[in-house]
């Protein structure tokens, strides 16, 4: 039977690679930036992951349906985290006050 | 790029390779297992997902209150806790290469070190919830919030979610060591070989998708807020 089977020296560098990111993130997470701090955390947790999905967890030599699952679960992730944020950030939405609104306004517009 | 492939000497049998009469081929049964091992990785996403759409909404509408509490997370702890995921990792990551090269010695050894990062990150975790206790930041048990007493509601959401994460989380690792204790006692009975090697890599899946995990729970519960 034949299968992919790792080297040593990308396994160690992927290793390395996460332990500097993780100096990183936490070096920049004392400097002030503002909300620029949570998505400067992101990229890098993000980074961080694919380099574990990609190498260590092998999706790099796996079959194209299996990357074919590993996206479409992160397209469900996605759709899941986009539906959510953008209920809870319409709900105190009001047509009131809008130029298309028959009403007259009551109270404030947000 | 250059792929290393074991030297098969022989053909191997449907024995060695553990091969099920409705695979074909042992390749095909392998894709099945990995295929298999996404689906359910992919239903633990969407379980952790849900919990991060929550951190998400609750801080997006408590962004001041849930910053509070960065002060109260132990960098130091958190901070050496990723790196031995991460360690763990790799080992684990050897582990399975070990597998694949029928070195069963190698792979005892990567197999006991990575139950071992895997215990000392349980160990260091207990030793946060303790402070925490300690702290009084324990929500429903003990909570006190006296030094910013106008976020102590709001930022209660944020010890919540912290203890259900990292506890959902270590609940994983326990979990996980259970099943590399399997390997163990597997791989000691001479198991696994260049033919058959399915359970380490599957286990092995299992065990990066829960270090992926905590990846984001650092940075989310522990570093953001750091800057205020």
């Amino acid at each position: 039977m034949t299968a992919h089977i790792p080297k040593v020296r990308p396994l160690v560098l992927v290793w390395a690679s996460l332990i500097v990111l993780t100096g990183i993130t936490s070096a920049v997470s004392k400097i002030d930036l503002g909300e620029w701090n949570v998505v400067v955390a992101l990229i890098i947790a993000v980074t961080k992951a694919s380099l574990v999905a990609w190498i260590f967890m092998g999706v790099r030599y796996t079959t194209t349906l299996t990357k074919l699952f590993v996206v479409a679960g992160l397209v469900w992730l996605g759709i899941m985290l986009l539906i959510t944020a953008s209920d809870y950030k319409s709900r105190n939405w009001t047509y009131q006050g809008q130029p298309w609104s028959q009403t007259k306004t009551v109270g404030g517009s947000h | 790029m250059a792929e290393t492939v074991v030297p098969v000497t022989h053909e191997p049998t449907p024995e060695e390779t553990h091969l099920r009469h409705h695979f074909a081929t042992p390749e095909q049964q392998m894709d099945a297992a990995t295929l298999g091992m996404w689906t359910f990785l992919i239903t633990e996403v969407l379980f952790f997902g849900g919990m991060f759409a929550g951190y998400a909404v609750y801080r997006g509408m408590y962004p001041d209150a849930f910053a509070s509490t960065s002060r109260y997370m132990n960098l130091v702890l958190g901070g050496t806790n990723t790196a031995v995921l991460i360690c763990s990792s790799l080992t684990m990551a050897l582990s399975v290469r070990a597998a694949q090269l029928s070195k069963r010695r190698d792979l005892i050894l990567f197999l006991i070190l990575t139950m071992i990062f895997g215990t000392i990150f349980l160990v260091i975790k207990g030793f946060e919830y303790h402070d925490k206790w300690v702290e009084q930041l324990v929500p429903g048990f003990n909570f006190r919030y006296d030094e910013a007493i106008q976020y102590a509601h709001n930022a209660q959401i944020l010890f919540f979610l912290y203890f259900a994460m990292t506890g959902m989380h270590a609940l994983h690792m326990v979990v996980g060591l259970g099943l590399l204790t399997f390997l163990l006692v597997q791989a000691n009975r001479r198991v696994f070989h260049a033919n058959y090697f399915a359970p380490v890599e599957m286990i092995g899946l299992y065990w990066h998708f829960v270090d992926i995990v905590w990846i984001f729970l650092f940075p989310l519960l522990y570093l953001i807020g750091q800057n205020r």
